[in-house]
């Protein structure tokens, strides 16, 4: 803004920030081992890698979250010394973090004030007008007086953006910003960013996804294992270069698949109604099939109804009207252990909170739920043999990587984590598979794992809805695509006979993309 | 049931309401900054027990019933210390601190109450000579309004006086905002660069000091000695008003004055022998906090935070 381009002594393409060998370890992984990076003024500079490769630990330590074990950065030449996020925002460091740092029950405007250094008696109106005038400058419209839980996610997106410019920062810090946006949303925060950075506003990009590496930076460092890979001019470079550096091998951009037809439907979810709970969402009349030997992809922005959907199916949440219906018998009202029994399997989206005891070991996680089988345990005493002999051949043929199946499931990494879930709920040869965000917040190689597996029980016979807002994800691995918006089911297709641009289209809410209905 | 209905008997009803409301309203008030600022404090019976005796220890030793105040909010305010170390610095688990403070308190007093008077050998319960009604002038002439509301302690004009002040310190000022803020999101107030600890403690003392008052008014106004049940369950009482009041100080001045009139009502009826069950008036508060409970469901303001420490770079 204003204040950025006015402040900077030094010319475009000199350097602002420098990270000089710094270092950071947690409790068994070294999270930055001696990153060196130079940030120029007035940039658009991404950091890629994939997930653990340091990437938000070396933002936080830019950001005064984290102190470094070792090493330095430098602003302008002169050493910076962080302790907290407030000597970051002294010094012109901005960020906007992954998950927003917003307070939901308060409006906007009070947000955007927060640690401002405004006056103890409140006086919003200075506040007001910066904020009007921001929104109007970048053709934002949204109501400085709204509640900002009750605003959407790309809405809550430019609140976090503006309350971090508005204390004038002149280097802006964004961690993977476009997690939460369809692909309409992301082109135009893409546009305001160019804007920004032609202004002088120097901008460090956190992101795995190498298209907007290519569409928006000048320049990326490629991360890996905590280590830099190299930094390169991106003009310099393709996709394919870049996947090679982050990952450090050749990488297939594809699933395979063989074509399937879809057989007896699995899942007929009929006209369900779910009121929001606890902030989970609400449904509106959504319908929805899956056939035995079909994978149907739900598209949706979070928060249009997805984690409702999986409380219905699972049993979690009973709906008020309409029906489910599972391999033909009606679980509208079951309890989610009798529609377990039925032959679904569910791997939830957030693992940690949903999906694992992460004090227990792996191998009581391995048959939770299953605990009352016959095969672990008879009249309530528990089978140990047969549970270790269970665990043993999952770790095995999941590939589990784990010390031993006593160990505390806490010390594992994500993708090992899904693992766990995956080799539970595959277990029994289940006929329907919940999969939401089965891929979130892995590595490359568990990614292309669990989208491999899902592929297999597929194959096998088994339904798969899979709930997915990675849309490259969608079109490889589903036999159709449904978008899921305000609770509804707005748009069924198949992959070939769409484009990236017409689902956005539909996630954001459109009616006329011209697609068939559900 | 005639004679309870005169004008004498329903009159002192309405005085007395405000007089049993006192305490519970400086509490909760108190309290209901402490928890919005994230951190629960369920050492309030505790709390105001301590209070109850620090102050009677002060006025009783000095003389002066104002010192005695004094006392009982360097006694609330030290409890409130105690529980703002365990909780913002050390972060224990804010339910067993403030069970484990609450314990504190009431064991303290008693102990302490008797090491200074049982020992010393005096035959009869030690007094202070307490606080007379502060009547107003002019105002106080007022036929039957006069009596029920400028004719009552300086404690309880402060109490009343306390739901205003309340209501502007947390929605009109900045420090108010950024208490509210880190109730509902610590995180957030941390990466804006507010300090979450020391307002955490400027709440939680304060609630002390609040508490303590709400305490001295039972051993320095309301009554003039100390004993052992002499908070009676209203430090449990108030934390139920601020729940009840959903986080919101009007009605919690709402609910305090509800409880004292429904305690001053069952008085009355009792003391005119009047022939119904007057536990039922006594549990209509807990019930109706339960009720509101319900019917505050989705609108509740309940500090979103509350209960649950912050550490910093730990999602």
């Amino acid at each position: 803004m204003a204040d950025a381009a006015e402040s900077g002594a030094a010319a475009p393409g000199e350097n602002i920030l420098v990270v000089e060998e710094v270092t950071k370890a947690f409790p068994g992984v070294v999270a930055n081992d001696s990153v060196s990076i130079d940030i120029r003024r007035a940039e658009i500079h991404c950091l890629l890698g994939e997930n653990g490769a340091g990437k938000t630990t070396l933002a936080d330590i830019l950001y005064g979250v984290y102190q470094p074990d070792e090493g330095r950065v430098l602003l302008e030449g002169e050493p910076l010394e962080l302790h907290s996020p407030r000597d970051a925002i002294e010094a012109g460091i901005g960020m906007v973090h992954q998950h927003f740092e917003l307070v939901p029950p308060m409006s906007v405007i009070e947000n955007v004030v927060i640690g401002t250094p405004a006056k103890q008696w409140l006086d919003l109106t200075e506040a007001r007008r910066r904020l009007e005038e921001f929104f109007a400058d970048y053709d934002v419209e949204i109501d400085p007086d709204a509640e900002v839980g009750r605003l959407s996610v790309g809405e809550q997106q430019w609140v976090e953006i503006f309350k971090t410019l508005y204390f004038g920062v002149e280097i802006l810090i964004l961690d993977e910003p476009t997690a939460v946006l369809t692909p309409q949303g992301i082109d135009e925060l893409f546009r305001i960013l160019r804007r920004m950075r032609d202004e002088g506003l120097t901008i460090i990009l956190i992101t795995h996804k190498l298209k907007e590496v290519m569409d928006l930076s000048d320049r990326v460092t490629v991360l890996r294992r905590g280590k830099v890979v190299g930094t390169v001019d991106t003009a310099d470079v393709d996709q394919r270069d870049l996947a090679r550096m982050m990952v450090g091998r050749e990488v297939l951009m594809q699933a395979d698949k063989a074509a399937s037809t879809a057989g007896e439907p699995v899942l007929e979810v009929d006209e369900i109604h779910l009121a929001s709970d606890t902030g989970r969402g609400s449904l509106e009349g959504l319908s929805i099939t899956v056939g035995s030997g079909e994978i149907v992809g739900v598209a949706g922005v979070s928060g249009n109804g997805q984690n409702a959907l999986f409380d219905a199916i699972v049993g979690v949440r009973h709906p008020e009207t309409g029906s489910i219906r599972i391999v033909g018998q009606d679980t509208t009202e079951s309890a989610p252990h009798r529609i377990a029994t039925l032959g679904v399997a569910s791997v939830p989206a957030d693992r940690i909170a949903q999906g694992l005891l992460m004090d227990f070991s792996v191998k009581e996680n391995l048959v939770l739920g299953n605990q009352r089988e016959r095969q672990f345990s008879r009249s309530g005493i528990l089978n140990r043999g047969q549970i270790d002999a269970f665990a043993a051949e999952s770790i095995d043929s999941f590939e589990i990587k784990t010390p031993s199946a006593s160990q505390i499931t806490r010390t594992l990494s994500g993708g090992n984590l899904q693992k766990i879930i995956m080799a539970r709920e595959l277990s029994g040869q289940p006929q329907l598979i919940i999969a939401h965000q089965p891929t979130r917040g892995l590595d490359i190689a568990a990614t292309e794992y669990v989208r491999r597996r899902l592929i297999q029980e597929r194959d096998r016979g088994a339904g798969v809805l899979l709930m997915s807002e990675d849309l490259d994800e969608i079109f490889q691995l589903s036999d159709r695509i449904a978008v899921i918006y305000d609770g509804r089911i707005v748009a069924v297709t198949q992959p070939d006979a769409t484009t990236l641009e017409q689902i956005g289209m539909h996630m954001a809410g459109a009616s006329d993309a011209g697609q068939g209905s559900p | 049931m005639e004679d309870f209905f005169t004008y004498s008997v329903i009159l002192g009803i309405f005085v007395a309401t405000f007089k049993i409301a006192t305490p519970l309203l400086i509490a909760a008030t108190g309290e209901l900054v402490a928890e919005s600022s994230g951190i629960l404090n369920l050492s309030l019976e505790g709390t105001m027990t301590l209070g109850a005796f620090t102050g009677f220890l002060v006025a009783n030793q000095t003389g002066n019933l104002w010192l005695g105040l004094v006392g009982a909010a360097v006694g609330g305010g030290a409890m409130g210390l105690l529980m703002a170390v365990m909780t913002a610095t050390v972060k224990v688990n804010q339910v067993v601190a403030g069970l484990a403070l609450n314990i504190l308190g009431l064991g303290g007093a008693f102990f302490w109450y008797r090491s200074v008077y049982e020992e010393s050998g005096a035959v009869a319960f030690p007094t202070v000579d307490r606080f007379q009604t502060a009547t107003i002038p002019l105002l106080s002439d007022i036929p039957a309004v006069g009596e029920v509301f400028f004719d009552q302690h300086w404690l309880t004009y402060f109490g009343v006086l306390m739901v205003p002040a309340t209501l502007i310190f947390l929605n009109r000022t900045k420090y108010g905002l950024e208490l509210r803020s880190i109730g509902h999101n610590p995180e957030a107030c941390d990466m804006r660069g507010v300090g979450i600890i020391s307002r955490q403690y400027t709440a939680v003392i304060y609630g002390g000091v609040m508490a303590g008052l709400g305490g001295a008014y039972l051993s320095l106004a309301g009554g003039n000695q100390f004993f052992d049940d002499i908070v009676a369950g209203r430090g449990w009482i108030a934390l139920a008003i601020v729940i009840f009041g959903n986080w919101r100080a009007s009605w919690i001045l709402a609910g305090s004055l509800l409880f004292g009139f429904l305690e001053a009502t069952q008085l009355s009826l009792q003391a005119s022998g009047v022939d119904l069950p007057y536990q039922l008036l006594l549990a209509l508060p807990f019930i109706l906090t339960i009720v509101a409970l319900v019917l505050n469901r989705s609108r509740s303001q309940v500090p979103l935070s509350l209960t649950i420490p912050y550490h910093r770079g730990e999602r």
